[in-house]
This record gives C-alpha cells, sequence and structure tokens, in this order.
C-alpha cells in the first residue's frame, strides 16, 4: 500500500503513526500512547466517557455524519441484554479508501477506539465488519487482535480492571449496500446483506437484536485521542457542531492523489491544489465529487467552499466519506453518469421497488445515450425518474444513486445534447420513431 | 387498553390504540391506504413503497406499514405527493413486469392491476428491453413466473411464519431477485398453495387452475372442505358444472385464508373416471346398472321383508355425511327398521371426553382458542400432518401471543419448531405428567390429543389438567369432515344422538361383520369391508351408498351412487364442535345426496321417519340434540356455530378399543384420497412421524 | 466434508466468535474462507456449511446469490479483478478492462479455457487515490499500468 509522507499542510491526529516503521504493531503502538487512552477510559464512568465524546462534537465518518455522543447515549444502558460493538469496515463508497490505511497502518487504534466505545456502553464483545476484498486487512487486524489479546488489551480482565471485551474480525463477502448499518447487522447475522426497518435503530436492536454501538472504522479511530486530550480539544480543530480532524481521500484527474487528514472546514480548493499537487497541466477543474459518489457532483466554480457540512449542504452536496474525486475538463460527463448508475444498480439490494426497478432502468437509459441513441427527452426523463426515486427507497441507497444523477443531468446537460447530436437522425425520421427503433 | 392516541386520518378524527401502525389505524376507520407488502398477520416488510403518505412535521412520505400512531398525527393518504409517488412506483414496477394480462391467471383479480388502474399512469413511458427469464414448475401445483413477480415477499413470509415450512427464499439480487424453492429445481412443502393465493399479481400459479378459466366466468361457493375434521372453509370456483378452483380469498370462515392442499386442489375426486353414475343391483352375481327407481325399489323390499322376518340389520354410517344425513340415517334405522345395530369409524374418544368433562363449563376448545391460549400441549398428534388448520392457528398465536407449545409424540413433528419443550414418547400419559410444573406457569391451556389417549386415559388426563390450577380446555382429535357430527347425530351403537344412551345396545361394526346372523348391512359412504374383508354371515343383503366402487360395495348387493360434499349442502361438525354449513357447488349426474336416498327408501317403504329434507331435519335436531340448539341466522350467513353437546355424565361409554384413527397425512385423506390425483402427485413430504 | 487442518481450526473458531445460538452469523465468513480452499461454493460445499451453520441449503443460496465474492461456478487459478468504478475510470481503469478482456478473449466473470485466469469488472475496491486498482485474488495491484496489466496477464498464464 503505498503510503506518501504527511503532507505539511495536513493536520496528522488519527494518522499520526501511519508513518512509523512497523507501525501496526503493538510495540511500535504501546511507544507512542497507544492504549492509554483505553487505560484512561477504564477508569472513567460511562457517563464521562459518553460526555467527553459528545464535547468532541465528532460526526460519524461514514458518510451519514450522525453525531457520535448522541449515538452513543441511546444505548440502553440498564437493557438486561448484551451490548454490542460492531465496526463498520465495509468501506465501499466509490471514492473512499480511507479506512484501509487506518487498519493497514494502525490497527490497533481501532482496537483501542472499541475497547473504549465497549466501556462507555457496558459491551463485552465486539466485531470489525471487513469487506470482503480487504481480506489483507483482514489478516493485519486478527494479527492485531491476538496482540491485544496476548497484551490483555483485550479478552477477560483488561488490564485488571475486571473488564471483559472480546473483538473479532468478521469478512464480508461483496456487497456495497452492507455498508448501510442494518444492511450490515443483517448480514454479520448471516443472512442477505438487506436493510432493516428502522427504528428500531442499531443502538436499541442491533446485532443479534440487542443494542449496538455500530460505527465507522475512522470514527472508532477518532476517540482514543478525544478520551486522551478532551473533547473540547478535538471539537476546537473542527467547526462549530463538527469536531475533529478527518481523512480526505483524493482521487481522479488530480496530480498526487492520495489521503490526507485535514481538519473539518478545511478549504477544497487547497486540498486540490497543495496537498493532491492540483489538476494535470493544461487541464481546468471541471466538477468534483465532494464525498463519496452518493453525493451530488460541484461544478468548478461551486468548489471554493470550506469542507464542512453546513457549508456542502448549502452548495446542494454533501461532506460524506471523505472520497473526493476530481474531475477536469477531459471528464465525460454522459460516462460518469452512466458509470455510477451502473454502480448503484449492481448493488442495489433490491428489497424495495423504486430502487430496484429505478436504478436499472436508468441504466438502460444511460447506457443508450452514451451511446448517442436517444432523444432529448430522454434527457429529462433521467432526471424525471431520479427524482422519482429520492426520498421513497427503504434505505439511503435509492438517494444515493438518484442524487448524483440529478445533480449530472442538471449540470451537464448540454453534453448529453451533444452526444445525441452525435449520431445523425436521417431526415424525416421523428423522434418517436427513434424512440420505438431503440 | 392505556389510553386511546388521537389523530387525523384524512380530515377525519380517529383514534387508536397506541403502538398501532398507520396501515391499521386507517383500515379500522374505513380509510384503505394502498399496500402490496403489508399483510396483516406477517411480518413487516416496508419494501413496496405503495402505502407512503404524508404526515405532517415529516419532510419526507412515510411508510404507513412501519409508522406507528402518535398524538396528534396528521396524515393525508392521497395528498398530491403521495399520490404522485404511487403513480411513479407503480412506473417502476411495470418495466420489468410482462403485460402479458390477457393471458395471465390473475387478469381480473390481480392487485396490481387494481392499483395501476387506481394510481397508475395512462401511458407508459418505459422503451427499453424487458428482463426475461423462463416461467419454472417447482411442483404439480406450483408455479413461478419470475418476471411477473413484484418481490412482496408474501409468499415467502405465509410459507415460513403461516406454514412453518420456510420452502420459499429469495436469492440474486436487485432486479434479478428471484424467488427460490428450498430444492433447487423444485419444492419439498406442504403444496397447500398458500403461497399462490397470497400473490398479489400472477407470478405464482396453481397447476391445477392454471389457463382453465378467467376469474369472472366462475361462481365463487363458500363450501366446507370434506377432507379432515378442522371445518375450513374453502370457496369453490366453479365453471359448467365443475370445479376449477378452490381457495379462501374472502378470508370468511375460522380458517381465514388458511387451506391445506386437500382444501384448495383435492376436489378433483369429484370427477374421477371411478366416479359411480348410476345404481346398480346384483343380478346372476353381477353389478348391474338399473334406474334409480328400480334400485330403490329393491332396497326397500328387501329391508322390509328383514324388517319382517325380524332379521337383524347393521347400519354403517359416515364421516363425510351431514348431520341431517347421519341423524336421519340413525333415526330411520332406529325408528324405522327398528335395528340398534348402528355404527361408524370412531377415530377419536369424544364420548369419553364429554363424559369426563361433566359439570364442566368452557372446557371444549375452538379453533380460535388455539390461536389465544397462552400454552398449547399438544399430545399424540402430528398436528401440521393430520390437523393442518389447527396447527396453523398454533403457530399463529405463537407468532402473535408468543404462545407456549408443548408436544408429547411418539416422533419428531413440526410443531416442536417452536416448542418450549418436546418429549417423545409411547407412554403419553406419563409424558404428559412430566410436563406438570411448566404447564402450571401459564395462565390457559388447551390440551389437543390423539386417539393414543382414548377410554380411561381421557378421564386421567382431564385429572391432570384439573390438578394443574389453571384453566384447560380440550380438543380430542377426530379424523374426517363429519367424524364428530357423526357421534353427536348418535351413529353409535351405545349412543343415540346427543350422547344419550341407546334404547338398546347394538352392534358396533366388527360385531356385525362377526355375526352369523347378520340379515342386512346397509353402508353409507363407508368401507367395513376394505381390503376383502368378508361378512360371517353369507347371506346378508347389503346395500352401499358411496362415490366409488369401494371393497365393500364390490360385495354388494345393492351399490347407490351418492353425492359428495361439494354436491350437496347440510351442516357438518368440526373437531372442535363449530357447525357449519355446505353449500352445494355442483350436479354430478346420475348421483343423489345421501338424505335424498334415504327418503326414498323410507318412502318406498312406507316408512315415516320425518320429511328428509335438510331444513327440516336441522330443525329437530336443534331440539332433540343437545347442544345444537343453535342460531340459525349464523349458519344461514355462512358463519360457524358452536356446540355446545352436553355438560354431563354420559353413562355408557363406548368400548375405546373401536377407536382408531387412519392417521392420514397431508396428502392421503382415507378413502377419498385415493381418488384424488392431486394428492397421489406430490407424496414427497409426508411428516416425519410417517417415515418408513 | 473435511477441510485442511488449518481451515478446520479457523472454522472452530469462528463458529464460537459469535454468541450462543448464533452460529448463523458464521455464514458468510465459513463460505469465504472455505470457498477459497475448494474453488467455488459446490452443492456439497453448500450442504456441509448449512450444516455446520445451522441453515438450510436454501438460507445458504439466499446468501450465496447476494454477494458476489460467492460464486457457485469455478473460477480461473488466477481471479483477476479490474475496477471501473468512477475513480479508476477517470484514470484509465476501463482501458485497462478492455485491454485484458481483448487479451484474454473472455468477458465478465468468464474463465480462460485452460483455467488460468478468470476475469471480472469490480465495482469499487477501495483503492481510489491509487488507481486505476487491479486485484489478482485478494492481492491489490496499483497505480496500474496497460503495459504492466499486460505483463501481469502474462506472468499469470504461466502459473497453471
Amino acid at each position: 500500500m503505498p503510503y506518501n509522507k504527511p503532507h505539511p499542510a495536513e493536520t496528522i491526529i488519527i494518522s499520526r503513526r501511519f508513518h512509523l516503521p512497523n507501525s501496526a504493531s503493538i510495540d511500535t503502538f504501546l511507544a507512542h500512547d497507544g492504549y492509554k487512552a483505553a487505560r484512561k477510559a477504564l477508569d472513567m464512568s460511562q457517563d464521562d466517557i459518553i460526555n467527553e465524546v459528545k464535547k468532541s462534537n465528532l460526526r460519524g465518518r461514514g458518510g451519514a455524519g450522525f453525531p457520535t455522543g448522541m449515538k452513543w447515549g441511546f444505548v440502553p444502558r440498564q437493557s438486561p441484554k448484551p451490548k454490542y460493538i460492531v465496526v463498520n469496515a465495509d468501506e465501499s463508497e466509490p471514492g473512499t479508501c480511507k479506512d484501509r490505511l487506518l487498519m493497514e497502518f494502525d490497527p490497533h487504534r481501532l482496537i483501542e477506539g472499541c475497547l473504549i466505545a465497549a466501556k462507555a456502553v457496558g459491551a463485552h464483545q465486539g466485531w470489525v465488519y471487513i469487506r470482503g476484498e480487504y481480506r489483507y486487512l483482514i489478516d493485519i487486524m486478527d494479527k492485531a487482535i491476538a496482540e491485544a489479546y496476548k497484551a490483555n488489551w483485550l479478552g477477560k480482565n483488561v488490564q485488571g480492571t475486571g473488564f471483559d471485551f472480546d473483538l473479532s474480525t468478521h469478512t464480508g463477502a461483496g456487497a456495497y449496500e452492507c455498508g448501510e448499518e442494518s444492511a450490515l447487522l443483517e448480514s454479520l447475522e448471516g443472512k442477505r446483506g438487506q436493510p432493516r426497518i428502522r427504528p428500531p435503530f442499531p443502538a436499541v436492536s442491533g446485532a443479534f437484536q440487542c443494542p449496538t454501538i455500530l460505527n465507522n472504522v475512522e470514527t472508532f479511530c477518532a476517540v482514543p485521542d478525544i478520551i486522551l486530550n478532551g473533547g473540547d480539544w478535538y471539537a476546537s480543530l473542527g467547526v462549530p457542531r463538527a469536531g475533529g480532524t478527518r481523512l480526505l481521500c483524493i482521487s481522479g484527474h488530480v496530480q498526487s492523489p492520495g489521503v490526507f487528514e485535514v481538519p473539518i472546514g478545511f478549504p477544497m480548493m487547497r486540498a486540490i491544489n497543495e496537498m493532491a499537487g492540483g489538476l494535470r497541466p493544461g487541464r481546468k477543474l471541471k466538477a468534483v465529487i465532494p464525498g463519496g459518489s452518493s453525493c451530488p457532483v460541484l461544478k468548478a466554480d461551486e468548489c471554493d467552499l470550506p469542507m464542512d457540512y453546513d457549508s456542502l449542504a448549502k452548495a446542494g452536496s454533501m461532506l460524506g466519506s471523505g472520497g473526493m474525486v476530481i474531475m477536469d475538463d477531459s471528464t465525460d460527463m454522459v460516462k460518469a453518469a452512466l458509470r455510477i448508475i451502473k454502480f448503484y444498480q449492481h448493488e442495489s439490494c433490491g428489497w424495495c421497488i423504486p430502487c430496484r426497478e429505478g436504478t436499472l432502468w436508468l441504466k438502460k437509459i444511460l447506457t443508450r445515450l452514451d451511446d448517442g441513441i436517444g432523444v432529448r427527452s430522454d434527457i429529462d426523463l433521467v432526471g424525471e425518474l431520479a427524482e422519482n426515486m429520492l426520498g421513497r427507497t427503504f434505505c439511503p441507497l435509492g438517494d444515493a444513486a438518484a442524487l448524483p444523477t440529478i445533480s449530472i443531468v442538471k449540470k451537464f446537460r448540454a453534453e448529453f445534447e451533444a452526444r445525441l447530436a452525435q449520431v445523425q437522425v436521417p431526415a424525416g425520421v421523428s423522434e418517436s420513431l427513434v424512440r420505438i427503433h431503440v | 387498553m392505556s389510553n386511546p392516541v388521537n389523530l387525523t386520518i384524512d380530515g377525519k378524527a380517529v383514534q387508536a390504540a397506541p403502538g398501532t401502525l398507520l396501515i391499521d389505524a386507517a383500515k379500522q376507520s374505513g380509510i384503505l391506504i394502498p399496500a402490496f407488502c403489508y399483510y396483516e398477520g406477517y411480518s413487516l416488510q416496508a419494501a413496496c413503497r405503495m402505502c407512503l403518505v404524508e404526515v405532517e412535521k415529516f419532510p419526507k412520505l412515510q411508510a404507513a406499514c412501519t409508522l406507528p400512531v402518535a398524538e396528534g398525527m396528521v396524515v393525508r393518504t392521497e395528498a398530491a405527493s403521495a399520490v404522485q409517488a404511487r403513480k411513479t412506483t407503480l412506473e417502476f414496477l411495470l418495466t420489468n413486469h410482462p403485460l402479458d394480462c390477457p393471458v395471465c391467471d390473475k387478469g381480473g383479480e390481480c392487485e396490481l392491476q387494481d392499483m395501476v388502474f387506481r394510481y397508475g399512469a395512462g401511458e407508459s413511458r418505459f422503451t427499453e428491453v424487458k428482463h426475461h427469464v423462463d416461467e419454472k414448475q417447482w411442483s404439480p401445483v406450483v408455479y413461478y413466473d419470475a418476471p411477473r413477480c413484484i418481490l412482496c415477499y408474501r409468499c415467502v413470509r405465509v410459507c415460513d411464519e403461516g406454514m412453518g415450512v420456510t420452502a420459499l427464499g429469495i436469492t440474486h439480487r436487485g432486479a434479478y431477485s428471484e424467488i427460490t424453492p428450498n430444492k433447487g429445481d423444485h419444492l419439498n412443502c406442504d403444496q397447500c398453495g398458500a403461497c399462490i393465493d397470497i400473490c398479489p399479481v400472477g407470478a405464482l400459479t396453481s397447476g391445477i387452475y392454471r389457463y382453465q378459466t378467467r376469474p369472472w366466468e366462475m361462481e365463487h361457493v363458500g363450501t366446507i372442505c370434506t377432507h379432515c375434521s378442522d371445518g375450513c372453509k374453502t370457496t369453490l370456483g366453479v365453471r359448467n358444472n365443475e370445479i376449477v378452483r378452490g381457495n379462501n380469498r374472502d378470508s370468511t370462515g375460522i380458517n381465514g385464508e388458511f387451506l391445506c392442499i386437500k382444501g384448495r386442489y383435492a376436489f378433483d375426486f369429484i370427477k374421477h373416471e371411478d366416479r359411480l353414475q348410476s345404481p346398480m343391483v346384483r343380478r346372476n352375481g353381477k353389478l348391474e346398472e338399473v334406474s334409480w327407481a328400480e334400485a330403490v325399489k329393491a332396497v326397500a323390499a328387501r329391508f322390509a321383508e328383514i324388517k319382517a322376518a325380524g332379521g337383524a340389520i347393521g347400519v354403517a354410517g359416515s364421516v363425510h355425511s351431514t348431520n341431517e344425513e347421519s341423524y336421519f340415517l340413525q333415526k330411520f334405522a332406529r325408528q324405522g327398521l327398528g335395528t340398534p345395530h348402528i355404527d361408524h369409524a370412531r377415530s377419536g374418544d369424544v364420548p369419553a371426553l364429554i363424559h369426563a368433562l361433566a359439570g364442566k363449563t368452557d372446557a371444549l376448545a375452538t379453533a380460535d382458542s388455539l390461536y389465544h391460549a397462552k400454552a398449547v400441549l399438544v399430545v399424540d398428534a402430528d398436528l401440521s400432518q393430520q390437523h393442518p388448520f389447527l396447527a396453523f392457528q398454533v403457530r399463529a398465536n405463537v407468532r402473535h401471543h408468543q404462545a407456549a407449545v408443548y408436544t408429547v409424540t411418539r416422533g419428531p413433528v413440526r410443531e416442536e419448531q417452536t416448542a418450549a419443550k418436546a418429549v417423545h414418547t409411547a407412554d403419553y400419559l406419563a409424558g404428559v405428567r412430566g410436563l406438570g410444573e411448566d404447564l402450571k406457569k401459564h395462565a390457559d391451556l388447551v390440551i389437543v390429543f390423539g386417539d393414543g389417549i382414548k377410554g380411561a386415559a381421557v378421564g386421567e388426563l382431564v385429572a391432570f389438567g384439573d390438578s394443574l390450577g389453571i384453566p384447560v380446555r380440550y380438543v380430542c382429535l377426530v379424523d374426517y369432515s363429519n367424524s364428530r357430527g357423526a357421534m353427536d347425530m348418535g351413529l353409535l351403537p351405545e349412543l343415540g344422538p346427543g350422547y344419550h344412551p341407546a334404547a338398546v345396545r347394538g352392534m358396533s361394526l366388527p360385531q356385525m361383520a362377526a355375526s352369523q346372523d347378520l340379515a342386512a348391512l346397509w353402508v353409507v359412504g363407508a368401507d367395513p369391508l376394505a381390503g376383502g374383508k368378508r361378512l360371517a354371515s353369507g347371506k346378508a343383503f347389503v346395500v352401499v351408498q358411496d362415490l366409488f366402487l369401494t371393497d365393500t360395495a364390490k360385495q354388494a348387493d345393492v351399490v347407490l351412487p351418492s353425492a359428495s360434499a361439494y354436491e350437496k349442502s347440510g351442516t357438518v361438525t368440526n373437531v372442535t364442535g363449530q357447525i357449519q354449513r355446505l353449500k352445494k357447488g355442483l350436479n354430478i349426474m346420475g348421483a343423489k345426496p345421501d338424505l335424498e336416498i334415504f327418503g326414498l327408501i323410507a318412502r318406498a317403504m312406507g316408512v315415516d321417519a320425518g320429511r328428509a329434507q335438510n331444513e327440516a331435519v336441522f330443525e329437530e335436531i336443534r331440539k332433540s340434540v343437545r347442544g345444537y340448539n343453535v342460531p340459525l341466522p349464523v349458519l344461514a350467513t355462512g358463519g360457524a356455530a358452536q356446540a355446545q353437546p352436553v355438560n354431563g355424565r354420559v353413562d355408557v361409554l363406548p368400548d375405546p378399543e373401536l377407536v382408531r384413527s387412519a392417521g392420514d397425512t397431508l396428502f392421503t385423506s382415507g378413502s377419498l384420497g385415493r381418488y384424488s390425483k392431486i394428492l397421489g402427485s406430490v407424496m414427497e413430504a409426508p411428516g416425519a412421524l410417517y417415515k418408513g | 466434508m473435511t477441510f485442511s487442518p488449518e481451515l478446520e481450526a479457523r472454522l472452530a473458531k469462528m463458529l464460537e466468535s459469535y454468541p450462543k445460538g448464533r452460529e448463523r452469523a458464521a455464514l458468510i465468513p465459513m463460505l469465504m474462507y472455505t470457498q477459497d480452499e475448494v474453488g467455488h461454493i459446490s452443492k456439497e460445499l453448500a450442504e456441509e456449511v448449512a450444516k455446520r451453520c445451522g441453515v438450510t441449503t436454501l438460507q445458504v443460496e439466499e446468501v450465496v446469490g447476494f454477494y458476489t465474492m460467492l460464486r457457485t461456478k469455478k473460477m480461473g487459478k488466477t481471479h483477476l479483478q479490474i475496477c471501473t468504478n468512477i475513480s479508476c475510470l477517470l484514470v484509465g481503469g476501463d482501458e485497462l478492462w478492455q485491454h485484458a478482456s481483448k487479451k484474454l478473449g473472455i468477458g465478465h466473470n468468464q474463465v480462460t479455457a485452460d483455467g488460468s485466469i478468470s476475469l471480472e469488472e469490480v465495482e469499487c475496491i477501495g483503492a481510489c487515490s491509487w488507481a486505476p486498482a487491479i486485484q489478482t485474488n485478494y492481492d491489490f495491484h496499483h497505480y496500474v499500468t496497460l503495459d504492466q496489466l499486460d505483463k501481469l496477464i502474462d506472468d499469470l498464464r504461466r502459473i497453471q
């Protein structure tokens, strides 16, 4: 795995051990503040831990951005049922490749985050659900977990505190939908990765119908530093209502793509131009997917903004998962739209009608349009069908498919029209005949 | 109930219990929110998105099937946004749905058609190629056409939750998802057809019904299934004097929508090629077809001779005949022919139970009790095989009320899947006693028992029930559609109607067969000489009324073709004592209902046994058979009236040795089953008790 | 059916990694790891895993049909997965895919006649910042060029 030295403009907190030699080993970890936060948390009260996380303004790094402390606070700690910790390491949002680094270079940080969360809600067992393609990371995590057991940071009576916590990895098997938390839980239980009816949310009824803290890898990884340095400190790194730093995965048409840690609110153009080395020579920025392919794309002139939840919402998009896809003026937006919908169609679990049928229909139309076959009203139809999925599907996958599609068709309509103009319709052949023909 | 929640649906003030789902609250107040996947009684899916409604203060449309009501909620089920959402969801749904409605069995009663009619767009914008896969046959009964499937998962749930079979699953993903049977390319299941009936579209179709008719060409006749004793209502689809299907989609009857393979498909015996359609009289050792007049005359003349000569006449009644027929038969026999020798094939010791419950009230369980009791104990019965509806009730009780189920059987049974405790033993009473401490914990209990508990054991079982200190109710299982009625009507040598001791104790069926002096044997819908048995009396004049030329009929002097339950009216009493009315669905040329035949013989003999007419006989039953004084409007409107037979001692108890269940499975039905080709075609899954 | 001692040990540990009575949770991991050894989810393997996890074979089928990494047919000795999702697409993922498909003469989820290589156009494999990326079995290859892919395929063909 290529990992560059940190860029000077980065604020390295959760990535601060990445560049250390043998960074994944427990020895390196312990030599660099490892498990100090867990040690501290083991002596803290549950409320104190949760309050610290609440104060930190840490928001879920998987994409939805739900306040983590609040989520932990929903766990009914008095419930007689066992509580569980589940790590969402099913990283599969196109454009996103940060959890890979966290698990590859600092697996013990994740274990430490889980341990703190377990203490916070009284959980004694947890699983790291890792996407099947990341087998080498499962091996790394398994090794780190074994080290942690050996050093008594996992298992019975952790560090003599009387607290028990077991953790194991769990492989996925190829399904984007399992990144959705309730689908992940179904998958964890050995079923098809189809989302559950919510409420109840996992905090109340999660893994095996027991209260469960389910967060993204990066979210758990942020916790040790919060405990160590205080929630206020973490909050101060970011913007109001969204604390700390996060990993940006920059990909696409930049000279030095990579994963960079920046405070929330970092300017998007600085990330592109400074950290990622800017665009290729002679190329101009055309569009940016700011946080994974589920987000509406931003046109070049919309990109001069700070990377925080509110600013992106104001711009009509989302901060998402941190997966920034940079597209320069060579990008074929019709192809981009097709590729994105092809993905969501492939990953649609099929549970609900609008997503199952909508994504397939859209794929069929966009495939045609990409070939230049179609009529102008087809372009409208794409937008309308995507709108008809929006807000009506069982889980967010429908919106994830619809939002980028709507934005591309709206913002780059001219490219679709130009594509259609490339195919010559013989004189006298009406639009309806073309329609029948296709 | 805690304080009701007040909400407004479509401008109407509505009250509902806390926790009620919006779709149910709307339904309770007469507002139907459309849905495909939502189905009352089964788990929630929220998959079809048809029930999206506008709820004030929610930014997005909400699924009414999963949203619990809340105080002050304001709902608009037909808001423009909701209607538009339905229109577009239907547009999505139709993209891959073949519009082959003209040749689809479901056409005319398809929920998708209805939904599109109400909410769909007037034109289709879909011009792409549809995804096609070929239709598959999963069993003689079940066909699956994946392109028509809208993936509402009703079939999966009814099979898993309703039937406890879990023979259907979902494979593949996304738009290519399909329903899949449990054995790769075919089904190994109850073949009940519940999945077909519950399918809102024509994705699952029945091998029996497909391509037979348009639904509007049928007459729908709600009657009672003639197979087991559970008394399910089946609605026969009759066209041109032929039954083309059975179902219970209107949910009337004690069974709601439940039917097993027999109720849904095993009506085909009526048109079996061996069906008798002409009376026959033995001449020169051979049965020859004669007219009804001739046959009746022959019977009446011979009966009169034997009666005059004081010869012994044995009468074997039927477990499929109506109450009216059984009552009339015993009355005709006892008063008209002057014979006490009346019996039928007994399959459960109901008299012993009634005797043991003397002095108790409300101790006989109904089908409904099995759904509401906190605990159910099944003793010596493979309920799912032998009493599929009762088993369905128990499963629904577990699902909806978390009832505790206990089983004491000699081998594994399906009820064990959800049982709190399952005991395998042939010493049923010992097994039952071992559960005493567990059973005591529950608020009430229903004990269902088979023929392994009979005679004195019934009394011991009831004594055990008394010792628990909780209300206990009982079901004594019997085999066939009117096994219970046959006993209630007094088709017993020891007991007359209403379990009154007979004036003279007659011979039982085995005694009749063994009697050297038997002068006549009149067999109505029974086969006492099955397997080629011979009467000890060589001179007996044998008369048989039946649908088929049974083993007994082959030895008969006169054979009279009788009508099946689907070809006549009258009442039957199910295993739990619920009286229901048969409704005639069709005529079979040449066959006559037993009651009509009795009337003809009585008239020819000049015997007055009352009017051989259903209403008149039933009126007499109401007056003279204890427990049958039931309200007529209930029956007339197709309801089930509860018989409360007696509440007192039965002074003469029949011989328990004569009680023996035929031990049918889902795919056998005594002598009738042999003539159902459909039952014979699906032999793959008899219950575990029947293996080997 | 029995597996190698190492796999058996892993499976035993796997079954203990979930709350009692929840052995079904081991279903997907068990399918993944046994598939690695057996090659694909044969009927026999499905039945074996069903037995070990206490589910029906239908429940195994439901799962196998859902997850793209679970395969009911035999794949090549090396399963070559080429990502063409958005980040890879922008930097030549599609060209890699076209090239491999043409060179091998096989399409999506097909296997070469000699059984050495199977090809799959995969969705995002989480290598966006190091695109275009491919996977050979579980190994990642980043910043892949057409020449590298060419050479890789030649090498893989030699592994029989």
